[in-house]
């Protein structure tokens, strides 16, 4: 699909790590992808994967602590939509967290995974980058014409 | 912020939730809390109604999970209706429906319970 309006290149937003600020993370990403006209089903898949990322975010790079940073950045291009995530919390490693298998998730009641499959399912692009110590960043991409 | 909240209805001895709102990693423990109360009581067939659930995310997910063997232990189960095209999809993409019964109708959902107490009598 092609852009229908263009009245943003870049937005910002900053929040505390807090589960409470899942909703107006939801909303900030709702508003910019309506602005830029993606359909509603688009729409939905990105800001279900946005609040996965910062739940993980909230839960495992914090901890729990509620006074962490969390930085969402929306960009877009012609060809895509991008959510960037920064945080401050502990170091990620995407490839620790094993393949969802959902029989084993049943039998072991075991917490975790289903949000990087939601994620991955979701979003056309998923990318990890930590420096640990530093940041660590999720980029969560939508192309246009998928 | 968003909200969320739960009602209860019995029918006969199934216990009926009703979800409203948005179900997220901020708000599910409000569900979970009306499963502990459901479980406390030892009302352990529960049916619950999407019908009016606006989103839910892997965290509300998590929350049937967490209580579904306890509740099968004890004969009961947790069996979904209503959903609408979107949360199904969810629970689809996650492979939820080959876990759960998922129904069209409520009546359905409660039938169902009614049906296995009868194989069972």
């Amino acid at each position: 699909m092609k852009t229908k309006k263009q009245n943003f290149k870049e937005r910002k937003l900053k929040v505390k790590s807090r589960t409470e600020n899942l909703s107006a993370i939801r909303d900030f990403v709702f508003n910019a992808a309506t602005e830029v006209g993606f359909n509603s089903d688009d729409i939905g898949n990105m800001i279900l994967a946005v609040d996965e990322a910062c739940t993980n975010i909230i839960k495992h790079a914090y901890k729990s602590y509620p006074d962490g940073e969390i930085i969402i950045n929306l960009k877009y291009s012609e060809e895509k939509f991008t959510i960037e995530i920064i945080d401050y919390g502990n170091s990620f490693h995407p490839e620790s967290v094993p393949d969802l298998d959902l029989q084993k998730y049943y039998k072991q009641r075991r917490v975790g995974g289903l949000g990087m499959f939601l994620m991955k399912t979701l979003m056309d692009e998923v990318k990890y980058v930590s420096v640990p110590g530093k940041y660590n960043q999720v980029l969560l991409s939508k192309n246009f014409n998928s | 912020m968003a909200e969320f909240s739960t009602t209860i209805k019995e029918h006969d001895d199934v216990s009926i939730i009703y979800l409203k709102g948005y179900l997220d990693a901020h708000t599910t423990p409000v569900l979970e809390n009306t499963f502990a109360n459901l479980i406390e009581k030892e009302k352990y067939k529960i049916a619950v109604n999407f019908k009016d659930l606006a989103y839910i995310s892997s965290a509300g997910l998590g929350v049937f999970m967490a209580f579904i063997e306890k509740i099968r232990d004890n004969k009961g189960d947790i069996k979904f209706t209503s959903m609408s095209d979107k949360v199904y999809n969810i629970f689809d993409l996650l492979g939820f429906p080959l876990l759960y019964e998922i129904f069209k109708s409520e009546e359905e959902a409660v039938n169902k319970f009614k049906e296995n107490k009868k194989v069972e009598d």
